[in-house]
């Protein structure tokens, strides 16, 4: 079990021309379950794979307890990793499976068959330990590839790279209780790839979210939520994403062509920005709020999604199924306090106080 | 009982596949079947046979001795030609222009034609002009046209030359359909090259090496041109294969009804080699095989799925 420290880490493949991943710092806690969460190409499998050592860095240091380990082969890292679909050897039988990596680290046979014995209960594989891996269900095979990790008394970490993507739908809940039930067992530290923000939010401690290389807000599945700190936090948690609406700051008074909005929490701000509120923060109100028109509705059954507009901006507004919403009505919409932002360059500068109008429905 | 009558029309719709394979494989075949029972004097004048002709084919000792040579012959390149494709395919480079350059290169034998091939080793291995020839010569004798070794070394070394880049190419690009997961995760259990190899490559090169083994037995057990050209089957009958003995007997000595039946059982030979071959390679493959592992498997998932509707 050990702390990892990344340093002023970055990677680019083609030479410094674009960089998979920005520079970057980073300590993994012992124990932690991470997610690295985002969209294709963002970085994430890059950020993995330097912490495995599958590729080196173009630049900074990762340090594993103090010990720098930027330059040292995947094999000495005590790292395991998981892939996308079950990497296993064919021709083994679960058993030697799990053997293999002991093995190769001449450990002795007797704690060898301690270990594998160990694991194995662990990750119920009992009764499947003498059969070939190809023979199981992908979601067992999954489990066996992991155990190879986990097998390693030594290993500090094990990292996932969107290891549910093959498993059939009825089995990923079950592989995901598996993984946390093992997690809370080892304590080992994990990390976990994902696009699936559902993934992330149910999986981790901590969500890293990225994009374009760059690693946006690190925090709770509740802080990206609702404290997001850069537009692509709230752009890509939640469904629908939240929404944004450019505005013009003026000593803190927050308008837009002509409408007033509310006042910035940070009285000092002026100039063009962007004003962001979640669907779920957009609420009907009877007074006060701003007036608005419903252009269309979406009826989910438990909530409705009801698209809004006013001076030609269009939002989405989460409403509850028993409230009544219908095309072409005019009604009054207010944003919750706490949870509108204002956004200069992407990145979140101050809340905004939109009046105490909280006389619902 | 159903009386409704059912409509079969359908199978007129295979009609036309019935015609042409009618056309290429089953009358040729019936043919030389028929010729395999008579002995054809003239047109006019013929005597049934029976099963004479193989009788005297299974018995005849040149083509047994044929035969044997043809066994010789295909398990020799075979172990020579499927080590050294994984070798070569190994070596070759995986991206960028030189694994164009080297695919190119190394294809260049099979594009050779069949006598093309037979009358170059022939040239190169003349003791006297040939490169082959007199670079040996100069380490020891070497007489192609004199020496049966001499004769089937240069044979052997011929198909390996020009048949070992089918089995690198196969194995190439075995090699590239092996995900990068796969040798990440290896280097990751501390593997070594050997262990990759053997534990990772191998096994995921199966059906490859499969087909590889079964084309080349195919390809090496009916080789005609190439040794033809480059020996004529000599020095005396030590590079005589099947096919070449075949000819004789149908063309030289015209014998039509005991060529046919030669070809019959030449035939037969080489399917059935080739079925055992496939049926031995793909044994733990086959529904039979799998069934005891499959009914563990599936216990063990009811297994899984009382223990996960236990802990719900």
């Amino acid at each position: 079990m050990a702390t990892i420290r990344l340093e002023n880490v970055a990677h680019s493949y083609d030479g410094g021309e674009t960089y998979a991943l920005k520079e970057f710092s980073m300590t993994w806690e012992d124990g932690k379950a991470y997610a690295l969460l985002g969209p294709s190409g963002c970085g994430k499998t890059t950020l993995l794979n330097l912490m495995s050592g599958i590729v080196t860095p173009s630049q900074g240091r990762i340090y594993l307890d103090d010990v720098d380990i930027t330059d040292k082969p995947t094999e000495q890292r005590n790292i395991a990793q998981v892939f996308q679909f079950p990497v296993l050897y064919d021709t083994m039988t679960v058993r030697r499976n799990l053997e293999f990596p002991l093995k190769n680290r001449k450990v002795p046979p007797e704690r060898i068959e301690e270990r594998v014995n160990y694991i194995a209960e662990l990750l119920g594989l009992e009764d499947q330990l003498d059969v070939r891996p190809a023979k199981l269900r992908s979601d067992l095979q999954q489990i066996v590839s992991l155990g190879r990790g986990l097998v390693r008394e030594d290993v500090a970490a094990i990292l996932f790279d969107e290891p549910l993507t093959v498993i059939d739908q009825n089995f990923k809940w079950t592989l995901r209780t598996r993984l946390k039930r093992l997690h809370l067992a080892t304590g080992v530290t994990l990390v976990y790839v994902t696009h699936d923000q559902t993934e992330a939010l149910t999986f981790a401690d901590d969500v890293l979210l990225m994009n374009d290389g760059e690693v946006v807000q690190v925090g709770s599945a509740e802080d990206l939520f609702l404290k997001p700190s850069h537009e692509f936090s709230g752009y890509f948690i939640g469904s629908p994403g939240m929404n944004f609406l450019d505005v013009t700051v003026d000593a803190g008074v927050v308008s837009s062509d002509g409408q007033h909005l509310g006042l910035a929490t940070d009285a000092s701000l002026s100039g063009a920005m962007r004003l962001g509120v979640r669907p779920e923060f957009v609420e009907p109100v009877t007074r006060g709020g701003v007036d608005m028109t419903v252009t269309k509705v979406e009826n989910h059954g438990s909530f409705q999604i009801a698209q809004v507009s006013f001076g030609g901006h269009s939002l989405m507004a989460k409403v509850d199924s028993d409230i009544f919403v219908e095309v072409g009505q005019k009604r009054p919409f207010h944003f919750d306090s706490e949870r509108t932002f204002l956004f200069q360059n992407k990145k979140a500068v101050s809340t905004v106080d939109t009046g105490s109008t909280k006389e619902s429905r | 009982m159903n009386l409704k009558k059912k409509n079969n029309r359908a199978w007129f719709l295979v009609l036309p596949v019935v015609v042409v394979v009618a056309f290429t494989a089953i009358i040729p075949l019936m043919t030389v079947a028929n010729y395999s029972v008579q002995d054809i004097f003239s047109p006019t004048n013929r005597l049934y046979m029976g099963l004479d002709f193989f009788r005297q084919i299974a018995t005849d000792p040149a083509i047994i001795a044929a035969f044997q040579r043809n066994l010789v012959f295909s398990t020799q390149i075979l172990a020579i030609e499927i080590p050294l494709g994984i070798i070569i395919a190994k070596l070759m480079p995986r991206h960028g222009w030189k694994a164009a350059a080297a695919l190119v290169i190394v294809a260049i034998p099979l594009i050779i034609p069949w006598n093309v091939v037979g009358t170059t080793w022939r040239v190169l291995a003349r003791p006297d002009v040939g490169l082959l020839g007199v670079a040996i010569n100069q380490f020891r004798e070497f007489d192609i046209g004199n020496t049966p070794a001499d004769a089937w070394f240069t044979m052997v070394l011929m198909d390996v030359w020009h048949w070992t880049p089918l089995v690198a190419l196969l194995v190439y690009a075995g090699l590239r359909a092996i995900p990068d997961a796969y040798y990440q995760a290896a280097s990751i259990d501390g593997a070594s090259a050997m262990s990759v190899f053997r534990f990772v490559e191998l096994p995921k090169l199966r059906r490859v090496l499969m087909i590889a083994l079964l084309l080349r037995f195919m390809d090496s057990f009916m080789i005609y041109a190439e040794p033809y050209i480059l020996t004529g089957g000599g020095p005396g009958t030590s590079t005589e294969v099947m096919s070449i003995l075949l000819v004789v007997i149908a063309v030289i000595q015209f014998d039509l009804g005991k060529a046919a039946a030669f070809s019959l059982i030449y035939f037969l030979v080489i399917q059935i080699f080739s079925f055992i071959f496939f049926t031995v390679l793909t044994l733990d493959e086959r529904p039979g095989a799998t069934k005891k592992r499959n009914r563990t498997a599936e216990s063990a998932r009811d297994d899984v799925a009382r223990a996960i509707g236990g802990s719900r």
